[in-house]
């Protein structure tokens, strides 16, 4: 997760690390399970090293393991605006997997609509579990809408391998029929 | 009734279904095998045209095979004779439709309650079913609304009530959420889950990869037969956080 995000989540108010995690927590429901504890400290630290943060100790929570109450710095204010207006997205890998079906045909190292079988249930299975968790996930839950990204994202790979199918499907029927002139 | 014994509810053996002849011939279904066991969801899926409609229809016996047998709850219906069939419609086989199929001048609760006062139940009866229904599709509230008051997925789920009225073996739906958007899915995919839980079957050709992903088995269909079949059940990939950029 990149520091920004930690950074953004702060612009709120001053806050204690726990306050942040449990923030992040709710917006990302079950996929905020995955979460490691130490991941925002970390974070933290680096960012205050950075002169994007501060932090005080608070005399209120003195007997909290984690005292400090981070706060953004102008510095870390522009920062978070920079990221805000940012148009950056995350890229899928389609070309290893095309490149892959690419050379077990060439080298016929394997059936290319064999490895779309495959793929093709790894991908529904994980349609399987983002289904199931959006299904668990209460009215208006923000995370509901982040599990609704995944799904759409994965039936957009799926047709994809359909795509895949149909046009390895077509070149073998071709291979074939030369073949067997 | 060996077979609904043995735990089956819809079996087909060698199911084919021709139109036309000659150069114009269409083998819509040609040479399906299939079984579905009690309390099992199977999605057929398959692109637009690959005779998976005609292949439910032929399964829930609104239409008659070229070639082949059905089993239905232990009783051959590719050769019942039409009265016996029609009865059987109503009371074995629940149907649920893309279009959903709601008659529009008649509330939730006179939709739903109409295939029981087909069937000769007294109207108090089929009022008490009806309203029992609307409950569990979670649409207690919507009773008195018409059809076209209501959102498409709480149109699909006033279809669903209906298609449980008379309590079928097996529901089979056509592209159910054909015409819904991502929330409305969302609502029916739940209510085909708490279906499945209650032991119901459910039998669902579609082209929605949300479905096919939450079935207990999903047959693929290409040029009216089955090509591959892959049962989906077993535990999760614990690869969900990695899927938005949230590993570790």
């Amino acid at each position: 997760m990149r520091q920004e995000v930690v950074l953004a989540m702060l612009a709120k108010e001053p806050s204690h690390g726990y306050e942040l995690r449990a923030r992040l927590r709710h917006a990302l429901g079950p996929l905020g399970e995955a979460m490691n504890a130490g991941q925002v400290y970390v974070t933290l630290t680096r960012l205050e090293k950075a002169g994007l943060v501060s932090s005080e100790r608070s005399p209120a929570a003195a007997d909290r393991p984690d005292r400090k109450v981070y706060a953004l710095t102008a510095e870390g204010e522009e920062r978070v605006g920079e990221w805000l207006v940012e148009v950056s997205w995350p890229k899928p890998d389609l070309a290893e997997f095309h490149l892959k079906l690419v050379a077990a045909a060439s080298a016929r190292l394997a059936d290319p609509l064999g490895i779309v079988d495959a793929q093709r249930r790894e991908l529904l299975r994980r349609l399987r579990d983002a289904q199931r968790a959006a299904m668990a996930e209460p009215d208006g839950s923000e995370a509901a809408l982040l599990l609704e990204g995944i799904v759409l994202r994965l039936q957009a790979d799926l047709r994809w391998l359909e795509a895949c199918e149909r046009s390895w499907t077509d070149r073998r029927n071709s291979t074939h029929r030369r073949s067997g002139s | 009734m060996s077979d609904t014994a043995e735990g089956w509810v819809l079996r087909a053996r060698g199911l084919r279904k021709q139109y036309g002849s000659g150069q114009a011939l269409v083998r819509a279904v040609d040479g399906v095998d299939v079984d579905v066991a009690a309390g099992e969801t199977v999605a057929v899926m398959g692109p637009s045209g690959c005779g998976k409609s005609t292949l439910l229809h032929l399964l829930g016996g609104l239409d008659r095979p070229s070639e082949g047998e059905v089993q239905l709850d232990g009783r051959r219906i590719d050769r019942m004779s039409e009265r016996a069939l029609a009865r059987l419609r109503r009371t074995v086989v629940g149907f649920v439709f893309q279009a959903f199929h709601l008659m529009d001048e008649l509330t939730a609760l006179e939709n739903v309650e109409l295939p029981a006062l087909l069937a000769g139940s007294s109207p108090r009866a089929a009022r008490r079913r009806a309203t029992e229904l609307l409950d569990r599709v979670g649409l207690p509230d919507r009773a008195g609304f018409l059809p076209a008051a209501l959102s498409g997925g709480q149109r699909q789920r006033v279809a669903v009530a209906r298609a449980l009225s008379n309590e079928p073996r097996v529901l089979l739906a056509d592209e159910p959420t054909g015409n819904l958007d991502s929330a409305a899915t969302l609502e029916v995919l739940r209510l085909f889950d708490s279906l499945h839980d209650a032991g119901q079957t459910l039998v669902i050709v579609t082209h929605d990869e949300r479905i096919a992903a939450t079935a207990d088995r999903l047959i693929s269909m290409r040029d009216g037969a089955f090509v591959d079949e892959t049962r989906l059940t077993g535990g999760t990939t614990g690869q969900l956080a990695a899927l938005v950029g949230l590993e570790g």
